[in-house]
């Protein structure tokens, strides 16, 4: 080796070394966070943050599970990181680092405690539940006024959805909700693992598969912001978005959000920190960052969904702290459910017959 | 020994991007699905030795692939969309080539670039355009609507159809170039002396030129049929829920199931069934090769 290329390898060595030093990659849903806040962060810290972002929990948990992702914090929801906890993907939190611990709501805590038993590994970022959104213009000129747009049979009755069909149809690709929807809708218990009420749940979608147009996570926003789609069946604060971007646009569409009158699925994204993550200690620093009541106000004020925060509620906006779609009624509160994560067996099963309602086989 | 040197780093450039990641698919494929990290067991310990490993393996996952139909669905479906494609980007591609290759010599650099150029843009953004243009809302549509072709708009995104578009859009470049070398390099004074014995100008194409671009028929065949059995971009991003891929199946049992003895047995079928067309391809241009010598 000449001197030339060791200065060079040391340099490239150093330099790798003063990066991780004070740098953060955080790994966080798409269209998730007010992005001023990022900056902000740097500000405050002096650390260089990287903000990388998806749109399914199966990626993130793969990407978990292979190791050596990166990424100092990342955002599953409940069931899956209590699957990732017992893989052992994750370390438990310094609770003495974070100063603003203190501001969480206890009403979240109890909830989310069935996935992180004590909360040692997780800190709530935000919450939401899981329904319909509809194009209030198309829906009723399809079904008329009465149209049930806060009840499954929207989207799970075929009659209903027949009509439905031509003006565009979305749901989630996301087997874990859509299936304890559809058992919901059978009065059946929406954590059943037992293989004849999960084939009766496929049954339903199965029944109005031919009117969904499409199966997917994230494209829905848009969709039902441009008017492509009259309905789609998605996260809460998603189709919030959709609501706002449409009324920004200006371009006519009116969508509203209903969580299901027959019971919601109520979940909960979790900021946590792998086993490897490179820098833990900026990773504290940043999840300390967004537990400050303000910037978390800032963050739900943006996205339009609700967080774990109690401190926060002080700085929401009327139009999410005061909308029942975002921070829901007690007596809504009580009409949601948790789901748990499937064992193996069951998640196989599970996964085929998702397949199966998509394609067809 | 510099001539062994010289044979030599093709094959280790064999071993170590072919290989050795196959063996390690192979080696998964043969595990267990677990919760852990990574999600499999068993993961092979060199102190346990290779024996004590070998022995845990089964072929548990690859007797799976058999029992549920939805495997084999999966492989003849992306067979036939892998087929036909090849057939549509060979009826695109082979009036552009030949255009090209009939085009004056100044044009041809120029005619070339063209081709070419769209390769500078990432794949996946122009296949994210073509979700603009084939969109309900979209600029195909809201072009047929103001001419009056269509009453009302055309499902084409999200559907089948779709992904035939992007394949041909996608690989059409690789169609082109082939058959393009292989006309560019044809001597015209054939056709001339085939026209002078009698030949009409089509017939002349039929048994002059078509057989002699054959090499670059078959190669742009395969460099289209290959990657586009195994796609998985453009399948999840024009296609629609009913388009059953066997890229998307793969995806499914690695993100969804998380079962990656059973993703990893998926993996080493495709491959073995495409050794066959890889095995002919190359055939095909050893003798191309010597046909040039």
């Amino acid at each position: 080796m000449t001197l030339k290329t060791v200065t060079i390898v040391s340099t490239i060595a150093l330099s790798a070394a003063v990066a991780s030093a004070d740098e953060v990659r955080v790994y966080n849903w798409s269209d998730y966070i007010d992005e001023s806040l990022l900056a902000k962060f740097e500000e405050e810290t002096g650390i260089n943050l990287i903000y990388d972002v998806f749109d399914s929990n199966e990626l993130l948990e793969t990407k978990m599970l292979a190791g050596g992702s990166g990424y100092d914090v990342v955002v599953p929801t409940g069931s899956f990181l209590q699957r990732q906890i017992q893989a052992g993907v994750f370390m438990p939190l310094d609770k003495d680092k974070l100063e603003n611990y203190g501001n969480l709501w206890d009403v979240i805590q109890d909830r989310t405690a069935r996935f992180d038993p004590n909360n040692d590994y997780s800190i709530n970022y935000m919450w939401g539940t899981t329904g319909i959104g509809a194009n209030v213009g198309k829906v009723t000129e399809a079904l008329g006024e009465d149209a049930p747009i806060d009840s499954l049979s929207l989207v799970f009755d075929p009659a209903n959805m027949e009509k439905l069909g031509e003006c565009g149809v979305h749901f989630l690709d996301a087997p874990d909700e859509m299936i304890p929807a559809a058992l919901t809708y059978l009065d059946l218990d929406p954590n059943s693992q037992d293989s004849d009420d999960l084939e009766k749940a496929a049954g339903v979608l199965e029944a109005v598969r031919p009117y969904v147009q499409k199966f997917h996570s994230s494209e829905y926003i848009n969709a039902l912001a441009n008017g492509d789609i009259c309905v789609a069946f998605g996260w809460s604060g998603d189709i919030l978005q959709a609501r706002d971007r449409a009324a920004e646009a200006d371009n006519g569409v009116e969508i509203a959000y209903n969580a299901p009158s027959e019971g919601a699925l109520m979940w909960f994204d979790q900021m946590a920190i792998p086993v490897d993550a490179p820098n833990p200690e900026a990773a504290h620093k940043f999840i300390d960052f967004i537990l400050d009541a303000e910037n978390m106000a800032a963050a739900s004020n943006y996205v339009y969904y609700a967080n774990g925060n109690k401190a926060s509620q002080e700085f929401l906006a009327e139009d999410v702290i005061g909308d029942p779609a975002i921070y829901p009624t007690p007596a809504a509160l009580d009409n949601t459910y948790i789901k748990g994560p499937y064992p193996q067996k069951v998640q196989r099963v599970v996964t085929r017959l998702w397949t199966r309602v998509k394609s067809g086989t | 020994m510099r001539r062994f040197l010289l044979i030599s780093v093709p094959y280790i450039w064999l071993l170590a991007l072919f290989l050795v990641p196959f063996v390690i698919v192979l080696k998964i494929s043969l595990s267990d699905a677990a919760i852990a990290r990574p999600p499999y067991m068993p993961t092979f310990d060199w102190a346990e030795g290779i024996w004590a490993f070998l022995s845990q393996l089964d072929l548990e996952n690859f007797t799976w692939l058999i029992e549920d139909d939805l495997y084999w669905k999966a492989y003849l479906s992306s067979l036939k969309i892998a087929l036909t494609s090849t057939i549509l980007t060979l009826f695109v591609g082979y009036p552009i080539a030949y255009g090209m290759a009939r085009a004056p010599e100044e044009w041809r650099p120029m005619l070339m670039m063209l081709v070419i150029l769209p390769f500078w843009t990432s794949f996946l953004i122009r296949v994210y355009a073509w979700k603009g243009i084939l969109a309900n809302e979209g600029f195909l549509n809201q072009f047929l609507l103001w001419t009056g072709l269509a009453t009302e708009p055309l499902q084409i995104l999200n559907t089948t159809t779709a992904v035939y578009i992007g394949i041909v859009y996608t690989y059409l470049p690789f169609m082109i170039l082939p058959i393009y070398a292989a006309l560019d390099r044809m001597d015209d004074s054939l056709i001339e002396a085939a026209e002078d014995l009698g030949c009409s100008r089509m017939s002349a194409f039929w048994l002059v030129t078509i057989p002699l671009s054959k090499g670059g028929i078959i190669a742009g065949c395969f460099l289209v049929f290959i990657p586009a059995m195994g796609e998985f971009v453009i399948p999840s991003l024009l296609g629609g829920s009913d388009t059953l891929m066997i890229g998307k199946v793969l995806w499914e049992e690695f993100f969804s199931n998380r079962d990656w003895p059973v993703a990893s047995a998926v993996a080493v079928i495709l491959l073995l069934i495409l050794v066959v067309p890889i095995v002919l391809f190359q055939r095909n241009q050893q003798k191309e090769q010597e046909s040039d010598t």
